[in-house]
């Protein structure tokens, strides 16, 4: 049968469905199960925002998603999923046209799912969203099975009815959307969008660009989560984006919240839960399912970039990762590994005047060596 | 479009600090990095960072690259300041064509401190090109770091040395860190954020790095200025090195931005490691396995074996590899 390790051997040949195929599906399938079991993080019944950009890996999440929903019932996915696509386009120098493109691509897309979704555009994070939200203390030591049943009787005292028993799914053809326009997607206000090229066109290197962006696109994620009563939400991150992730938060002075910003579940947030289920995957193996079972996808132009422009810290790392990748093929797993074993003691903060309102991680202000000292000391004395 | 003007002073600017971008001639540059040379011998406190405190002997890692030479120089200038008693400890790894050179600087640039040379050959009985001729093709990083780690502690804790000062440079520790990740020692990781309290029973000799926020390239532009005579030969061996790859990596992000240097240095300090499974005895907050005696020389050692101890006995025994290996840790010699 061989090995799927990452970089390893995959079917030799692609005719089809060939019986490689179905073996490669099991093995996919049941890590993305196994992942979520292991976990335990998701109840029955849960309200989940899958985060969605129509990248291979996050369409991968959403096909598996749906197959997870559709087995019989002993084996069944038993939360309730709906989907969030956030239109980047603005910033990625597409033009309405192109934007109004993408956005009707995704839209049948998600229809064909039958999830309920949200089509959001970046433009319409308030300002507001920059303001401490409330803070779920989770209880320590408290087993899943009495989690479960204390979220199922807050559920019942909200009065969701028999949602919490996990049996009424929007079934395929629903295409509800409980936000959105209502035939053809429409383009924010033009002032909307220049404020938000103005703020972009203001930062002046492409890493803190890619900082800026992923910034407001989870504020904004959590944002619709929190107003629409999601408390968990999925984004698809594979392995090789979490190891580059690890190095390049490295680089950006972010070793204290490596925990939090790639491991599997990041409660910084409080009410809402971020959970990140693809991360053992490679993304050759997220390439090879999509392949192979007709994922469709829609993907995103990257940033624009002018010549002056030097290459920002993901690019520098995902180049340096894959190229070291070719000669030590266990290099991207190594460093994942090594990410695993950090831990999220004292990333979250310890009361919300401690929070950072960007990153939303405990304030990490105890210079010491690193404020004065980077970049020289104004006045000194001789020697 | 006029020379740039020093930021201090009337004179046109000799560089620019690779880091702020601040035009500085060379009177004022070396002026600054001096201050903050002394400024990072006396960390704020609270901070666990070891500096030596005032009448302390401290012994100076001397190589005679520009590194420990810039250090020492530096020390020297200072040592009456901070009332320290210097004496410079170099290593002779036995690398030929290396460290011949390098030692001559030592010798030049000695004052009136004391000078010790060890040679690997006679502390442990290896010299580094006849490892290199047993183990063949391999690295010998290993052997040759861990063995003049090992010589250094032997010579500080012999002479009484309150702490061993380093030449390790900021453009090092980033290095380190990268390295360290890329290869998955979490072992080493732990020990990048400093110890809560010294280990027992035996702890080492601390180690004291006062270049820790200097850039490789201002060390350079120092010792320039400063017209100090340093040998910059790289080991023969360096192209084998598994820092090659964490430095090309290094190279291209401070190239995009200057400051992932410090930065990286500080997400090392910040670096949170789970505590190591089923710890017997506890460890501190940062995790650290505590430090026990080797049981065979009695220097600080994680395991029942020190690392020294285990590559002697693999190259006594004739298998050198096994020491690089897991099992080597585990069986010993």
């Amino acid at each position: 049968m061989g090995t799927w390790g990452p970089g390893g051997c995959g079917p030799h040949h692609v005719l089809g469905l060939c019986s490689y195929s179905n073996c490669f599906r099991e093995y996919f399938v049941h890590k993305f199960r196994a992942m979520l079991g292991k976990n335990r993080i998701i109840f029955p019944g849960e309200k989940v925002l899958l985060a969605v950009s129509g990248g291979p890996a996050s369409s991968a999440m959403l096909r598996q998603v749906q197959e997870g929903l559709s087995r019989e019932t002993a084996k069944r996915l038993r939360f309730i999923p709906s989907v969030i696509y956030v239109d980047e386009g603005a910033v990625r120098g597409q033009s309405p046209a192109q934007r109004e493109q993408s956005l009707a691509c995704m839209e049948t897309l998600l229809q064909a799912t039958g999830f309920p979704y949200y089509l959001v555009h970046l433009e319409q994070l308030p300002a507001s969203i920059l303001r401490p939200g409330p803070t779920t203390p989770s209880e320590p030591n408290v087993s899943y099975k009495e989690a479960v049943e204390g979220f199922i009787q807050q559920q019942r005292q909200k009065g969701y009815g028999d949602q919490d028993s996990g049996t009424s799914l929007p079934g395929p053809g629903n295409g509800e959307s409980p936000e959105g326009p209502p035939s053809a997607p429409r383009l924010p206000a033009a002032a909307l969008t220049q404020e938000l090229l103005k703020l972009f066109g203001a930062v002046q290197t492409l890493t803190a660009k890619e900082e800026l962006l992923q910034m407001l696109r989870i504020h904004l994620i959590l944002h619709t989560a929190r107003t629409k009563g999601y408390t968990k939400v999925m984004t698809g991150e594979t392995c090789t984006r979490v190891a580059i992730k690890l190095l390049t938060n490295l680089a950006l002075g972010r070793g204290a919240f490596l925990a939090v910003d790639t491991g599997f579940k990041d409660d910084r947030h409080g009410d809402v839960m971020v959970v990140r289920p693809l991360r053992e995957y490679m993304a050759k193996e997220i390439a090879f399912y999509n392949h192979y079972f007709n994922v469709p996808t829609v993907i995103a132009p990257p940033l624009p970039t002018k010549r002056r422009d030097k290459p920002s810290f993901r690019h520098i790392v995902e180049n340096f990762l894959l190229g070291l990748q070719k000669d030590f093929p266990s290099t991207i797993s190594t460093v994942y590994r090594t990410g695993e074993k950090m831990s999220a003691d004292h990333a979250k903060p310890s009361c919300e005047s401690q929070r950072c309102l960007l990153c939303l991680c405990a304030l990490d202000l105890d210079g010491g060596e690193w404020g004065g000292l980077w970049g020289g000391i104004r006045r000194l004395g001789a020697l | 479009m006029p020379p740039p003007r020093c930021r201090q002073c009337p004179h046109p600017a000799a560089l620019i600090r690779p880091r702020c971008g601040t035009p500085l001639c060379g009177p004022c540059f070396v002026t600054r990095f001096e201050a903050e040379f002394l400024l990072s011998l006396t960390p704020p406190p609270g901070s666990r960072i070891p500096a030596p405190a005032p009448g302390s002997k401290v012994a100076v890692a001397a190589s005679g690259g520009k590194d420990s030479t810039v250090l020492s120089h530096l020390l020297q200038r200072l040592a009456p300041r901070l009332r320290l008693r210097l004496a410079l400890l170099a290593v002779d790894e036995g690398i030929a064509g290396y460290r011949e050179a390098a030692l001559g600087a030592v010798r030049r640039n000695r004052g009136r401190e004391p000078l010790l040379v060890l040679a690997h050959k006679e502390v442990f009985g290896w010299s580094v090109d006849e490892v290199g001729a047993v183990l063949g093709n391999g690295s010998r990083c290993t052997f040759c770091g861990v063995l003049r780690r090992q010589a250094l502690e032997r010579a500080a804790r012999g002479m009484g040395a309150d702490c061993i000062a380093t030449g390790h440079n900021a453009d090092d520790i980033a290095e380190t860190l990268l390295m360290n990740f890329l290869r998955g020692d979490i072992a080493r990781l732990r020990r990048t954020a400093p110890p809560s309290a010294p280990a027992q029973p035996l702890p080492p000799v601390p180690r004291c790095k006062p270049l820790r926020h200097a850039c490789e390239k201002e060390i350079v532009l120092y010792a320039h200025f400063r017209r100090l005579d340093y040998v910059s030969t790289e080991c023969a061996h360096a192209h084998r090195a598994f820092r090659g790859h964490a430095r090309a990596l290094l190279k291209a992000l401070e190239a995009s931005r200057a400051a992932a240097v410090p930065a990286l240095g500080h997400s090392g300090r910040r670096l949170v490691v789970t505590s190591p499974k089923g710890g017997g005895t506890s460890g501190d907050a940062g995790g650290h396995a505590p430090l026990r005696a080797c049981a065979r020389c009695g220097f600080g050692s994680s395991r029942a074996l020190c690392m020294t101890c285990v590559l002697q006995g693999a190259l006594g025994g004739g298998r050198p590899r096994v020491a690089l290996g897991k099992r080597g840790l585990e069986e010993g010699p």
